[in-house]
């Protein structure tokens, strides 16, 4: 007679953890972080077309780490999400806390109930208004959510990274203080990196409806060797 | 609500419209009325009139009035019939307004929505051909006498001119040379602007030309409202060109009306 195995569910759950950590920490770390204007994310991602920052809806970004085909199909339910929202109701019905919070309660579904989970970490940026601060929230591969008031790291090794951009950290700094300061965070102490290696995107307070906007190499670079602030 | 997840042999992809379906939200532009008699004039609806679209030699130029009626009576008298579709095109509306700015706001959605999803901008063609689509899953309503009948125009980037398509109640979509116009004046301010027509405009010409085209459709069309100078309500007019979208300033319409009211009082009140 064979016996069924026995796991217990504390290290069943560990083992899940552990995967989805080694998965995430495959991948390059992501950084947002407020500035003047708005919300700036930064990402270390060599290609050109396969977006790890992408737009959700007026005012709100989305942003993951891990595996693509994964936090990709986040993103467009959260897309969708949006725009069926804010069809149904209104454009201002829509925002980023309660999207977060269906992310959340999706991932730590995965985790507990699929065999296998997510290895994504996803950050749900809203930029403020009069009425509103920005909002920064970070969910995490269970469903952990936080959100941050100043800045958000995601990814593997987060601690050297928040570190540094800690350490750089200015109430109210223009984009270029914050771009400065997170491309060096990213790049570590022995490489550097340029226009080409990142993908910026901001959301930014104007007088257009949808805030968010690509940052390309060209302006990048000339924002990264600009003269000193 | 859920946040919408589909498996990816049964996905609904780029198609904004598709996923309300599936959704189930309701939504206007799909049949609601069942009565028998359909096609016969029922209760009074609210009714949105004309509007116009000329190319000129950056893009292309879009006007409507602002009356909506109900039956012989004004309903409103600041509606709004020129919509930006997205960055580089326009949709104006004429028919019943109810499931006409319905559509508007579906067609605004989707194009955005397909540039999110898909990360890249729909082809002006495209664009075209969804809201023929749109205009089409309409048509149980349009024989109940709730047609919707819409002035689609844009600046194709890829060819670097403006375009105007016009559409009619199954859907079926025509690309127009050089400027069209629709709705129950639509007829005479489609004469006034061909008799004012040349290729090669200039923006203020253009511009010029849509106004006293509303003008004179105003003037022959109890359904289509003219400038209010009372109230101060003047028709909508926008240009869309190689820089965006762009709605021309409350002032200098005025102005353009002022002006042409005055030209016409000093030639004298036959005309």
């Amino acid at each position: 007679m064979t016996m069924p195995y026995y796991v217990a569910p504390e290290q069943m759950m560990k083992d899940r953890a552990e995967y989805a950590q080694k998965g995430i920490a495959r991948g390059r770390s992501l950084i947002a972080a407020i500035y003047a204007e708005g919300i700036v994310i930064v990402a270390e991602n060599p290609s050109r077309s396969l977006h790890k920052i992408s737009e959700i809806y007026d005012r709100i970004a989305f942003a993951g780490v891990g595996k693509y085909n994964e936090f990709d199909q986040l993103r467009v339910s959260g897309i969708r999400h949006a725009d069926t929202k804010g069809f149904a109701y209104s454009r201002e019905d829509v925002d980023a806390r309660s999207l977060a919070n269906l992310y959340a309660q999706y991932l730590g579904q995965v985790f507990t109930h699929e065999m296998k989970p997510l290895e994504v970490e996803i950050l749900v940026a809203e930029l403020g208004t009069d009425q509103r601060p920005n909002q920064l929230y970070h969910v995490a591969y269970e469903g952990t959510i936080t959100d941050e008031d100043r800045y958000a790291v995601l990814g593997g090794e987060t601690e050297a990274i928040a570190e540094k951009v800690e350490s750089a950290w200015e109430e109210g700094w223009p984009l270029s203080a914050a771009l400065r300061a997170t491309v060096d965070a990213l790049a570590g102490p022995d490489r550097t990196l340029g226009g080409t290696d990142l993908e910026v995107a901001l959301l930014a307070q104007g007088s257009d409806r949808r805030t968010f906007r690509r940052l390309l190499p060209a302006e990048l670079d000339s924002i990264l060797v600009g003269p000193p602030v | 609500m859920t946040l919408p997840f589909f498996s990816a042999t049964d996905d609904p992809g780029p198609d904004f419209a598709g996923l309300v379906q599936r959704l189930q939200i309701p939504f206007r532009t799909q049949p609601v009325l069942d009565r028998p008699g359909a096609g016969q004039p029922g209760p009074a609806f609210r009714h949105g009139t004309t509007v116009v679209a000329l190319r000129f030699v950056d893009g292309v130029v879009m006007a409507g009035d602002r009356r909506a009626t109900e039956g012989h009576l004004i309903a409103h008298r600041t509606m709004d019939k020129v919509f930006p579709a997205d960055r580089y095109s326009a949709v104006a509306i004429a028919g019943a307004a109810g499931p006409a700015v319905e559509m508007v706001r579906l067609f605004q959605t989707q194009l955005e929505h397909y540039e999110k999803v898909e990360g890249v901008v729909l082809s002006l063609e495209g664009k075209a051909n969804q809201l023929g689509q749109m205009v089409r899953e309409h048509l149980p309503m349009a024989m109940q006498g709730l047609a919707v009948v819409p002035l689609f125009a844009g600046y194709d980037l890829a060819r670097g001119t403006g375009r105007i398509f016009t559409y009619d109640v199954t859907g079926g979509h025509y690309e127009e040379t050089e400027h069209s116009a629709t709705g129950s004046g639509g007829r005479d301010a489609r004469t006034t602007i061909k008799l004012g027509y040349r290729v090669g405009l200039s923006r203020d010409e253009a511009v010029e030309l849509a106004i006293q085209a509303l003008y004179e459709a105003a003037d022959e069309d109890s359904a289509t409202g003219g400038p209010d100078v009372i109230r101060g309500i003047y028709p909508l007019v926008a240009t869309v060109t190689a820089e965006g979208f762009d709605a021309v300033g409350e002032d200098e319409v005025a102005e353009r009306f002022a002006a042409l009211i005055e030209r016409r009082r000093t030639e004298g009140a036959q005309r």
